[in-house]
């Protein structure tokens, strides 16, 4: 029962990630790539139909997390105070420089809303890029001190970042060298993501020069790549025991393997989605990997007091989750209907103004 | 501890406060918004489908609003009230995340659908769109007042030794007893406001002699859509709330109406009057005599417990703050219920447009409902307070237990800060939708 509540939160959060990715990705074209006007009303309306419905998975992660495993809810949310309220924020600040932009045509309005949803878009790529390196690190669940703990087994604090900027210090913050990393790996991921969005819904002018945008940030995605594969073993010691034991894992490694290698066909390619569809497969596969190489725990604890909390000792009770199974099905096939009639809707290349409601 | 909690109270209030502001316009308007599609679909007067329109554009800034104010407020049960969360997530997690999943994606798939994609999908499909939006919207109120709920009246629990709730019940969640009354007085104020802003700027319209068709259209609507929900927001549906707290809360119901001592003949009814909680009275007090009593029990002379039967640390923590909150919602639902009788009785005897005062009381009145709604919601919450869960979790057991108050206070700050902001944000662009009117409107 847990295991099933793990695998939806996954997906949630995988879905969350390839489709807000997007938006995000878009979000850092917007700000370093789009020049005219023309260019910046095409990657808008790209997002425009969709981006409010892709929010909409973080929401519904975390009230699946909320619900499914309490104790990982309270003790990640209180635990990552700070960092969590600005994700918050730049949320909002995102999705108001998206509403406001074509509110008032004026020129000093339209740079500031436009700055607003690029520079918050980047933020949020490099935040989530370094809450997920957060969670494969581990906290101090406990708030151990000397040995013992000054808090409830899977309490813990972090503040933003301390003088060591190491993840093997003992007091940890939330930005060190390796949550940093693994945001840098998430800006250019997502970037690719985007562009390769822009790509599949537009006939942009700028199409060609995404195009080579993305073939380079690929170059530089599997270094990223390469160099994590090395220092993951600063992290933990035996980052691949889980696919050792259970070798049919390898398949989310190969998934990855498989959208980097793609990604460099997009110039060649003749239909535009396919990079979007690589693009997806390395996003959800190097996603898959991460939660595979650190399962069954959710949040490892760094000291050797408290336990680490897996998806077993932070899950609710035994009828809670059961009976959450009868209306999740329900839920999510409504949810699919909804998402193939959007998309049906506004399927296609738009044209320059957008989907046709001109 | 006492520090940092006050700081959370603060934060949840003022940013549900905000947040609260924005549902219940588009709960009430989507309906309005509905009627009007369909009214067009009925007679293809096009003025029906103009004032779709214009309605949608405000109705999308308001759900966009409600939309970024509204994921504060599941964050902040993890960050701000941890160990609520850890203890109660298992069941009100469950309200919680149905909501995510059955209203949110409903209301946010087809927003996109209903405002970009008219052309696309003929009048027909884009009512039923706009339908399927409108009861996203309710079904996410429901799902909010159930969750609500069980924090007021728990059911279908049981608590393990380590003070864990866990779910024994599941359907015991939406057979709550609470549940319904609220949910139902809660839908009828949210009307009430949408039905005051659709005739308030159709008064505003006529007064200003600008887009006269809508604006009569804006004041018939409004003025009878507002009739029907203020009587229902009082009877059946306030008076059944309020004898659940009778019920079920009897401390809170002697700290709303004021009781301070129980009066064995019958209670009277207090209309003005200011607690004086030191000395358990009233100040200035105007009452009517028994007929507590009869609007509690349908009889003169039945007893109503006063805060004097009950222990001290039980008593509502804000007893003059709840007080308060009661009797402007109660007094302003009263003054609603009369200027829309008035309205409407002016209505039907074809006068309303040229009775200036009623357009200016309808003008001057657009911000009350909100006021109203808000006190409300305040009166539902004090009236629960010192407990999160009602008579087994007290709100000082709630709060996180890592997070230092000056976090708290740094973030209750930066959410000031940005929502004032979008306040007025909001307010520019809702002026500039309403100045342009519904003429020029384009999709």
């Amino acid at each position: 029962m847990e295991f099933f509540w793990y695998v939806v939160l996954m997906g949630i959060l995988a879905v969350y990630i390839v489709l807000d990715g997007y938006d995000f990705g878009a979000g850092i074209i917007h700000l370093f790539f789009a020049k005219t006007e023309k260019d910046k009303k095409a990657i808008t309306n790209a997002i425009g139909p969709f981006w409010d419905a892709n929010e909409v998975w973080i929401i519904a992660a975390g009230g699946v997390l909320f619900f499914a495993f309490p104790i990982l809810y309270a003790s990640s949310f209180s635990g990552f105070y700070l960092p969590l309220i600005m994700i918050l924020w730049l949320l909002i600040f995102r999705a108001i420089g998206l509403e406001m932009r074509g509110q008032i045509h004026h020129p000093m309005w339209e740079v500031v809303w436009d700055k607003a949803f690029g520079i918050a878009s980047l933020l949020l790529a490099l935040f989530f890029g370094i809450a997920l390196g957060n969670i494969v690190r581990g906290v101090n669940l406990g708030m151990v001190v000397n040995g013992v703990s000054t808090q409830e087994a899977h309490f813990f604090f972090l503040p933003l970042w301390n003088p060591t900027f190491s993840p093997q210090a003992n007091e940890l913050g939330i930005i060190d060298w390796f949550t940093l990393f693994l945001g840098i790996v998430s800006v250019v991921a997502l970037t690719i993501h985007g562009a390769n969005w822009i790509i599949f819904k537009t006939n942009s002018s700028l199409n060609e020069k995404l195009k080579n945008v993305v073939f380079k940030l690929n170059i530089v995605l599997l270094i990223l790549v390469f160099i994590s594969l090395q220092i993951w073993h600063f992290i933990e010691p035996k980052p691949f025991h889980n696919f050792i034991e259970t070798p049919i894992l390898w398949v989310f490694p190969l998934i990855t393997f498989i959208g980097i290698i793609g990604l460099f066909k997009v110039r060649t390619y003749k239909k535009d989605g396919s990079g979007f569809v690589f693009s997806t497969l390395f996003l959800v596969g190097g996603f898959a990997s991460t939660a595979v190489s650190i399962f069954p725990n959710v949040l490892p604890s760094t000291n050797n007091v408290n336990p680490s909390l897996t998806i077993y000792n932070a899950a609710a009770h035994e009828y809670g989750l059961s009976v959450g199974m009868s209306w999740f099905f329900i839920a999510l096939a409504l949810v699919i209907v909804y998402f193939v009639i959007q998309y049906k809707v506004f399927s296609g290349k738009m044209d320059d103004i957008g989907y046709g409601e001109h | 501890m006492e520090e940092m909690l006050f700081y959370d109270r603060m934060q949840f209030a003022f940013t549900i406060t905000f947040h609260y502001l924005f549902p219940q316009l588009t709960m009430g308007l989507s309906l309005i918004i509905v009627y009007f599609k369909w009214k067009y679909l009925r007679t293809k007067n096009e003025q029906y489908n103009h004032a779709t329109h214009f309605w949608m554009r405000i109705f999308a800034l308001n759900f966009a609003m409600g939309v970024v104010t509204g994921i504060p407020m599941e964050f902040q049960f993890g960050t701000n009230w941890a160990k609520f969360s850890e203890l109660t997530g298992g069941i009100i997690g469950q309200t919680l995340a149905m909501e995510g999943m059955f209203s949110f994606f409903l209301e946010s798939s087809f927003l996109g659908i209903f405002l970009f994609g008219e052309k696309l999908l003929g009048h027909k499909w884009h009512f039923v769109t706009g339908l399927l939006i409108c009861i996203g919207s309710w079904a996410s109120g429901y799902l909010i007042i159930a969750t609500h709920s069980w924090m007021q009246n728990p059911v279908g629990y049981e608590i393990l030794e380590n003070g864990r709730f866990v779910l024994t019940n599941f359907k015991a969640l939406f057979l709550n007893p609470w549940l319904w009354p609220s949910y139902l007085h809660n839908q009828a104020a949210s009307m009430v406001t949408s039905s005051f802003v659709v005739s308030g700027i159709g008064a505003f319209y006529v007064l200003s002699k600008k887009n006269l068709d809508y604006g009569k259209l804006f004041l018939k609507t409004g003025v009878v859509f507002g009739l029907i929900s203020c009587v229902i927001v009082a009877v059946p549906t306030g008076d059944l709330l309020a004898k659940n707290v009778v019920k079920y809360q009897p401390v809170t119901f002697a700290a709303m109406e004021g009781i301070f001592h129980t009066e064995k003949k019958g209670s009277e009814i207090v209309l003005i009057g200011q607690p004086d909680v030191k000395d358990k009275k009233l100040d200035n007090k105007i009452a009517v005599p028994n007929i507590l009593s009869f609007l509690t029990y349908g009889s003169w002379h039945e007893e109503i417990k006063g805060l004097d039967q009950f222990d001290e640390s039980v008593h509502p923590t804000n007893i003059s703050g709840l007080y308060y909150a009661y009797h402007i919602m109660v007094g302003l639902g009263t003054i609603f219920i009369g200027l829309m009788a008035f309205a409407v009785f002016q209505l039907c005897r074809k006068k309303l447009f040229e009775t200036k005062w009623i357009l200016w009381s309808l003008l001057f009145m657009l911000p009350f409902p909100y006021i109203a709604n808000t006190a409300g919601w305040y009166t539902a919450e004090l009236g629960r307070q010192p407990w999160l869960v009602y008579n087994l979790l007290r709100t000082a057991e709630g709060g996180s237990p890592t997070v230092s108050s000056g976090n708290t206070l740094f973030t209750l700050l930066g959410f000031i800060g940005l929502y004032l902001l979008l306040g007025m944000l909001f307010l520019l662009l809702v002026g500039k939708i309403i100045n342009k009117g519904p003429h020029t409107e384009k999709i």
